[in-house]
């Protein structure tokens, strides 16, 4: 680390959090499947347990792997640290569980993947914890929403399934003066493509199964923070700013100025909720993230060309990517998202269910599943499969058509996949005739 | 705990456990633009076991009102004046970087109005002269979030650390450079990172303090640092009475580099 620059970030993809094993020279990192660490004594016993010293006791807690996958995305972000999780949406609830309790509020983008909406308007409220959404777009709308018992604003970078560019600067500007901490979920874009510290959000999470992972083998997911929000001043956290008498009496913004929100998120909801990551699915999300630069760069590069060519096809409507012009976000992507605004879009076949039902039957390089973020490209029909029980009318108004199509653009030869696309469109013509 | 020190309610961090005039205390004092948290896995360990701790943020720092020091001499005050008002006997000074000097100069200082109140001195990660460097004193005017990037960049070793304060998967660049962002934003009449670097780079007393300095003497140095390397660290030591010199494996950001070095240092050296 000699001189000014710090490492870039294909290095940091590469390096940070590990070094070869001293015990054994291992270059990769070790995969440390082990429940518990033995203890030298038992005063380092009471001391591990105290947080006295640094250590590990118990890998629901902490594990030598998990915490060089923290370390690097932490690293990859610009925060200060990082919990891994079971999932995504364990991240978001550990995130929300450590910040607030019943009788607490969020303000939320409505552009939001289906399983967030879920957990935070169906489940949370069985807890107490009550959310408005907001059109992402609509500042006045967050400011509006605000409650004295407001404890989060919330949103994705690129919101689910519009691809509506989460206005950052201006959306954690009006969080800070409400006096709470901007989420963000980076899910779809990656540290590669944004940096949502960089621009005033103060913690991000990702569902680690999709672009740091990259692969489709495994759950997970990772919460990390940036640092920079004050629990102290805000004034809304007792959590954090005052004793907590499930852990010592401990008052976790005095024993870190600025990582009181991990501190207490490791001590108390992963010790008590449990939601931890596998070492060997960290492992796993590792060997993605030593290759996500690489990917991100092809993502991007085959999705322009595919977005090019179903913009030029006349059996498509509408492609919703914000790289085009016509598209609400694209002036925010420009200035957000200069690398690119993912690789996981939307577009409308005009025609029926049917149609879209044979477009996808006919796809031979494009797996048809429900994820996405996949080195392989994928594609899903939404009206057949997770929004199958609405009427066309319902679906018009969550801004899903009976022909839209959404597509997760691989690394596969961009040629085969634009000709995979070529022959389903037909198809699906032909269906409609 | 918030103590009332020459007329501004001074911060000290007690590791969690209330102060007892029964135990010897350790106070700790952190460099430039850092707070208490810098020796929280040192700090905690000793609160229990049989110490009483205060790290304290300096004046005008953090969670402390006040002025921020203009020299070291002025921080050494301070700190001298914290042992008169809890009317302290015996304490260890332990300093880092900037701190080190404001350790060095109040056992100085204490020794001749309180011959022995000072049982033993540590300067982590020192030098003598402190000199920073014209460039960087400009930039932590002109461009403050710069030289921070710029001086963690310097004051870390590693892309890999073990386990820290935060627990495991701390990524102690990120935190510190936040940390240095917090307390700078924490004074919003005074630059106390410039104010900070002037004062390191001013001080001249090390010579005429040293020699005042009768009790032990502890020098933490990390043979990877590029903020004070251990050589300039060496004439202090010359002049020390009972020098005793532990090198770690570690940048200038030794406590949390180094968490258990450092802890295991204090240890041994402050054993009765």
């Amino acid at each position: 680390m000699a001189g000014y620059s710090d490492p870039g970030f294909d290095t940091l993809a590469l390096h940070a959090g590990a070094a070869p094993d001293p015990s054994t020279g291992a270059r990769a990192v070790p995969i440390h499947l082990t429940t518990s660490f033995v203890f030298e004594s038992t005063d380092q016993a009471a001391a591990l347990f105290n947080l006295e010293r640094p250590g590990h006791v118990y890998s629901r807690i902490s594990n030598p792997t998990n915490a060089v996958l923290e370390q690097r995305v932490a690293a990859l972000e610009g925060g200060i640290s990082a919990i891994t999780t079971a999932s995504g949406q364990a991240a978001l609830h550990l995130t929300i569980a450590t910040l607030m309790g019943a009788g607490s509020h969020i303000v939320a983008s409505t552009a939001l993947y289906g399983g967030s909406h879920n957990l935070l308007h169906y489940t949370l409220s069985r807890f107490g914890i009550h959310t408005t959404f907001v059109p992402p777009g609509d500042l006045d709308a967050w400011k509006a929403a605000v409650q004295p018992n407001t404890k989060l604003f919330f949103g994705e970078t690129v919101g689910n399934p519009g691809l509506d560019v989460l206005d950052i600067p201006d959306i954690s500007a009006i969080a800070h003066e409400a006096g709470v901490p901007l989420l963000v979920d980076s899910t779809l874009t990656s540290p590669w493509l944004i940096k949502p510290f960089e621009h005033g959000a103060d913690l991000v999470y990702h569902s680690a199964t999709k672009f740091l992972s990259g692969h489709g083998t495994v759950v997970g997911g990772v919460v990390v923070d940036g640092g920079c929000f004050d629990w102290d001043k805000s004034g809304k956290f007792a959590e954090l700013s005052q004793a907590y008498e499930g852990f010592h009496n401990m008052v976790f913004s005095e024993e870190s100025t600025v990582g009181a929100f991990l501190l207490r998120a490791r001590r108390e909801g992963l010790r008590d909720f449990g939601a931890c990551m596998s070492p060997h699915t960290a492992w796993l999300i590792l060997q993605g993230i030593e290759t996500l630069p690489l990917r991100m760069a092809r993502h991007m590069e085959n999705t322009a060309k595919v977005v090019e060519f179903l913009a030029a096809h006349p059996l498509v409507s509408r492609v919703g990517h914000p790289m085009l012009e016509s598209h609400p976000s694209h002036a925010l992507a420009q200035k957000l998202l200069p690398r690119g605004a993912g690789s996981v879009f939307s577009f409308d076949i005009k025609g029926s269910r049917a149609q879209g039902q044979k477009f996808i039957e006919t796809l031979q390089v494009f797996s048809h599943l429900a994820n996405v973020g996949d080195c392989r490209s994928l594609v899903i029909h939404p009206a057949s499969t997770t929004h199958f029980r609405m009427s066309d009318e319902a679906l018009v108004a969550s801004g899903i058509g009976p022909g839209t199509i959404r597509l997760s653009i691989g690394l596969e030869d961009p040629a085969d996949l634009i000709d995979d696309l070529k022959k389903a469109l037909k198809a699906a013509e032909k269906a409609g005739a | 705990m918030q103590i009332s020190v020459q007329d501004h309610a001074l911060y000290a961090y007690t590791g969690g456990k209330d102060f007892n005039p029964a135990q010897p205390t350790a106070v700790f004092i952190h460099g430039v633009l850092n707070d208490h948290s810098v020796w929280i896995l040192q700090t905690r360990y000793l609160a229990h076991h049989g110490w009483n701790v205060l790290a304290i943020d300096l004046p005008g720092h953090g969670k402390s009102a006040g002025q921020p020091p203009q020299s070291v001499e002025e921080a050494a005050d301070t700190v001298v004046a914290l042992l008169d008002t809890l009317q302290i006997e015996k304490a260890a000074l332990i300093g880092h970087s900037f701190g080190s000097l404001i350790a060095l100069e109040a056992t100085a200082r204490d020794a001749a109005v309180h011959p022995g109140r000072v049982s033993h001195l540590v300067m982590v990660g020192t030098a003598y002269p402190m000199r920073v460097s014209p460039a960087l004193l400009d930039l932590s005017v002109s461009a403050p979030f710069k030289a921070i990037d710029m001086v963690n960049t310097f004051s870390h070793s590693t892309l890999a650390p073990p386990p820290s304060a935060l627990g495991p998967g701390t990524w102690l660049v990120g935190a510190s450079k936040a940390l240095m962002r917090r307390v700078l934003a924490s004074n919003t009449q005074v630059n106390v990172f410039h104010t900070g670097f002037l004062a390191c780079d001013s001080y001249s007393g090390g010579e005429a303090a040293m020699p005042q300095v009768t009790c032990p003497t502890l020098f933490v140095l990390g043979s990877a640092d590029q903020m004070t390397p251990p050589k300039a660290a060496q004439s202090l030591i010359n002049l020390c009475a009972k020098p005793q010199v532990v090198k770690l494996p570690a940048g200038h950001s030794l406590m949390t580099e180094a968490p258990e070095g450092v802890l295991q240092a204090l240890k041994d050296f402050l054993k009765p």
